[in-house]
């Protein structure tokens, strides 16, 4: 497998079409678009009732989670499924699929694992704040011209901007 | 014709999954190097993608709205909580930047074998946990700036849905140019054989 030679990505444009009509059909088949950051909302709380089931219960936070008292309940956990083959199927398709940590020339992987848990800490913060993440509030919003969505969006790449700028040895 | 469905049964969520998985990861955006490089202005991937399905999307639905087959009405359409996106957007931005990641990319980046990818995860639900500890208190942080319910850009400004689309088509086709022109100067593209190495 590793010593497969890759098939390049697909142009931006193609795979953006090609995105762009799969969360068409998403709203046209639930009446909702794409999302990921509640499905880990509703493992943690999950989690949570097995772990502390009176504390969960009574958090005003993770209490609203529990309608569905199991992830797999969640339409969310069928799509990630899916997104979860369709990654894998696609990486194996095309020889890219290696197992890795993928970090940047001059960070080690101890230190990638770090930062991998830091900036997971920001971004599950971000997304319970926010309501959404990338998916259900960036693409989903945006297709159908939500204000929040574009108010969300351009936060996300001025943060993104600017942390790279001060944070750039990580990757580059 | 009568969408949305609203029931679709889990086999169509399934394969909506496999769609949405297989096109994050043939665009490249299940490689942190390669999504952060969008930051570094150097590979304008993210920013290419995303914004074209944005586009797509809002065409298609419009068409769809226009044409009678679609309550647009029942679609979801986020409330804005003005501090709430603003600061909740900038902490995914910075979370990016830092991890590699946002939550559905990295989902897909572990399953096409990158072991950071569960890091990244274990620390979402960590800051998950410190927004659930921290709920009462933050309040008046997520609950301030409230707009009118499901607002949409024209819903805002007054100007047609079509005019709304066109500017978006024009943005993006701005954008396309300008990435072109950093792309160039710092860099350029990472390419799939770029990441074939086992730690790059």
């Amino acid at each position: 497998m590793t010593e497969r030679k890759p098939r390049d990505f697909f142009p931006p444009l193609a795979a953006g079409v090609g995105l762009g009509l799969t969360l068409m059909g998403m709203f046209l088949f639930t009446g909702h678009g794409l999302g990921a950051s509640g499905f880990f909302t509703n493992v943690l709380a999950w989690l949570g009732t097995l772990a502390a089931p009176d504390w969960t219960e009574m958090n005003s936070y993770l209490g609203n989670y529990l309608g569905a008292t199991h992830p797999l309940n969640s339409w969310l956990s069928w799509e990630l499924a899916g997104a979860a083959i369709g990654g894998l199927a696609g990486s194996l398709i095309a020889g890219r699929f290696r197992f890795k940590i993928e970090r940047g020339p001059h960070t080690s992987a101890g230190a990638r694992m770090g930062f991998a848990v830091g900036g997971g800490v920001l971004s599950g913060f971000g997304a319970s704040l926010a309501g959404g993440c990338t998916s259900s509030l960036g693409l989903s919003g945006g297709a159908v011209l939500a204000v929040a969505s574009f108010v969300f969006l351009i936060a996300f790449f001025a943060a993104g901007l600017l942390v790279a700028a001060l944070t750039g040895r990580i990757w580059q | 014709m009568n969408f949305p469905l609203e029931n679709p049964g889990i086999l169509v969520l399934v394969l909506v999954g496999v769609l949405f998985g297989y096109f994050i990861e043939a665009a490249g955006l299940s490689s942190p190097r390669k999504l952060t490089a969008q930051f570094a202005l150097r590979d304008w991937t993210v920013f290419r993608v995303m914004f074209v399905a944005i586009v797509v999307a809002a065409i298609g639905l419009w068409l769809f709205d226009v044409a009678g087959w679609l309550r647009f009405d029942a679609l979801k359409i986020p409330t804005m909580f003005f501090w709430a996106m603003a600061l909740g957007g900038a902490l995914l931005g910075a979370g990016m930047a830092i991890g590699g990641y946002c939550p559905g990319t990295s989902v897909v980046g572990l399953f096409a074998g990158r072991l950071d990818a569960l890091f990244f995860m274990l620390g979402m639900m960590l800051g998950m946990m410190v927004f659930a500890v921290s709920y009462d208190s933050l309040q008046p942080i997520y609950t301030t700036g409230k707009g009118p319910a499901g607002q949409t850009l024209a819903g805002l400004t007054g100007l047609p849905t079509w005019l709304w689309l066109l500017v978006l088509a024009g943005m993006a086709w701005g954008g396309f140019r300008l990435g072109t022109w950093f792309e160039s100067r710092r860099g350029g593209k990472i390419s799939a054989k770029d990441l074939a190495g086992s730690g790059n």
